[in-house]
């Protein structure tokens, strides 16, 4: 009996971690980590938390948490509320949509795919930060950002394939 | 049995497909709205903003302390190799200071002497808090730092970030504990400013990029490579005089400065309250009192 209780509460921690490492990676984006000019560049951790899980096992990270995992971030960084959260969406419904054709493909082909969304990705910042501001911007910190995360991608994604793997399998 | 649990699978396989397209357009037009909320009244977020802040702020604050330490021991190293070049600049510059400190020590007694002369009634009186950096809040389009002191330290809207070098950027919003400090590169950043040398007046820019722009210079007004750029004071939001940076650039992309205080590898900043009730500074009565008692 209490094994079973035990089980029941191992079993639902390990649903809840893809969704609480995005919120921890949230946090962590915030450190500041004393580079010159990193934190203009910072890669956008919950963005590839959000792709990998879309792709990989999407009924661990359902669209509302992604959607709060957003609304997290927006709160947490300066910017404007409603940005990530509207971002990380649309990511989510691309990813989970083409997720059969990278079914089983190999990483250079999931990178490959992170770096068409991350280059969506800046141009709708740049975009939303222009409508925004009123301005013309130049759109290179939204680019320096973007070349960040496909540099950074293979370090989370290793980190996201060793999770993965004490993830309970797909009923 | 199986062709009637395949029926409901029929069934249920496309009612799951549309509740999924349903709340991702929910979610979405959901976040559009909020970024449309925000965007007409821009303080609309500000508490719940400030007291997520709040909550993380323990986090952040012993997350940062270990980054600080190992970029501290590295600079260490690396201060180790110049160590002799660097004494000798240094020897060099302490004597060029006790000759600016003899001159600095002459105008303040002859000050203090003409002060009493006029009856000046003196600068308010300006208090302020040291805080650490915990957090770079900043995104491709935002330039802020999150800093561990808030209300309850006495920080509030409006209070200067210096460093000992000059002006970093302004206290945007506090919380209990934390507070957002807005740099003065970012592009919601506008000070007004003076060159020093020539009193003309001028308002810096913040455009995102490193370099912030000198905006509204009237024509005729003398700006060169190397003039140093001060607050001018106009508007209540900083006290004049406060040093900003130097004249970088001048050319097509308009005049660039090189601020003194640079948000890169910091980790302190003082929060300076000048007294001052500027265009964005809070009256120091709560909104609570002012409305009219609570029921």
């Amino acid at each position: 009996m209490r094994t079973a209780v035990w089980q029941h509460l191992d079993l639902a921690a390990r649903k809840l971690t893809p969704f609480l490492l995005s919120v921890v990676l949230v946090i962590l984006n915030l450190i500041p980590l004393q580079l010159p000019g990193y934190a203009a560049v910072s890669p956008h951790f919950a963005l590839m938390a959000v792709y990998y899980w879309a792709l990989h096992r999407p009924s661990l990270l359902p669209s509302g948490a992604v959607f709060l995992i957003g609304l997290l971030q927006d709160f947490l960084s300066g910017g404007p509320i409603g940005q990530n959260a509207a971002i990380l969406i649309l990511v989510y419904v691309v990813a989970v949509s083409q997720a059969r054709f990278f079914y089983g493909k190999s990483f250079f082909v999931v990178w490959w795919g992170f770096m068409m969304v991350s280059l969506g990705v800046a141009a709708a910042e740049w975009l939303i930060a222009c409508l925004l501001s009123g301005f013309l911007l130049a759109p290179e910190p939204a680019l320096f950002e973007c070349a960040m995360n496909i540099a950074a991608y293979p370090i989370l994604g290793w980190l996201f394939v060793q999770v993965h793997r004490t993830l309970p399998r797909e009923e | 049995m199986k062709e009637k649990s395949g029926s409901v699978v029929r069934v249920a396989a496309p009612m799951r497909s549309l509740a999924h397209r349903f709340a991702f357009l929910l979610l979405l037009s959901a976040s559009i709205g909020l970024l449309m909320i925000g965007h007409s009244d821009p303080k609309i977020f500000d508490e719940t903003r400030m007291a997520l802040i709040d909550t993380t702020t323990p986090v952040l604050d012993a997350l940062s302390r270990p980054v600080a330490t190992a970029s501290d021991a590295i600079d260490h190293i690396r201060e180790l190799a110049h160590l002799r070049q660097e004494n000798a600049t240094l020897k060099a510059e302490n004597a060029r200071l006790l000759q600016w400190q003899h001159a600095a020590r002459t105008l303040l007694s002859e000050n203090n002497q003409l002060r009493t002369l006029l009856n000046f009634s003196g600068d308010q009186k300006v208090t302020s808090v040291t805080a650490r950096v915990i957090g770079d809040s900043s995104g491709p389009f935002i330039r802020s730092l999150l800093v561990n002191a808030g209300a309850r330290n006495g920080v509030r809207r409006g209070h200067a970030a210096v460093t000992g070098k000059g002006l970093l950027g302004r206290v945007a919003s506090t919380g209990e504990r934390s507070a957002r400090v807005l740099l003065i590169s970012d592009l919601n950043s506008r000070i007004p400013v003076l060159v020093e040398s020539t009193r003309a007046r001028a308002v810096l820019a913040g455009d995102n990029s490193r370099r912030p722009r000198l905006t509204f210079v009237s024509a005729n007004a003398e700006v060169s490579i190397g003039s140093r750029i001060v607050t001018s004071g106009h508007g209540g939001m900083f006290p004049a005089g406060l040093p900003i940076g130097v004249v970088a650039e001048i050319g097509d992309a308009g005049i660039r400065i090189e601020t003194f205080a640079s948000p890169d590898r910091l980790e302190f900043v003082r929060l300076v309250d000048f007294g001052l009730e500027g265009v964005i500074g809070e009256k120091h009565t709560p909104i609570a009192q002012s409305s009219g008692p609570r029921k």
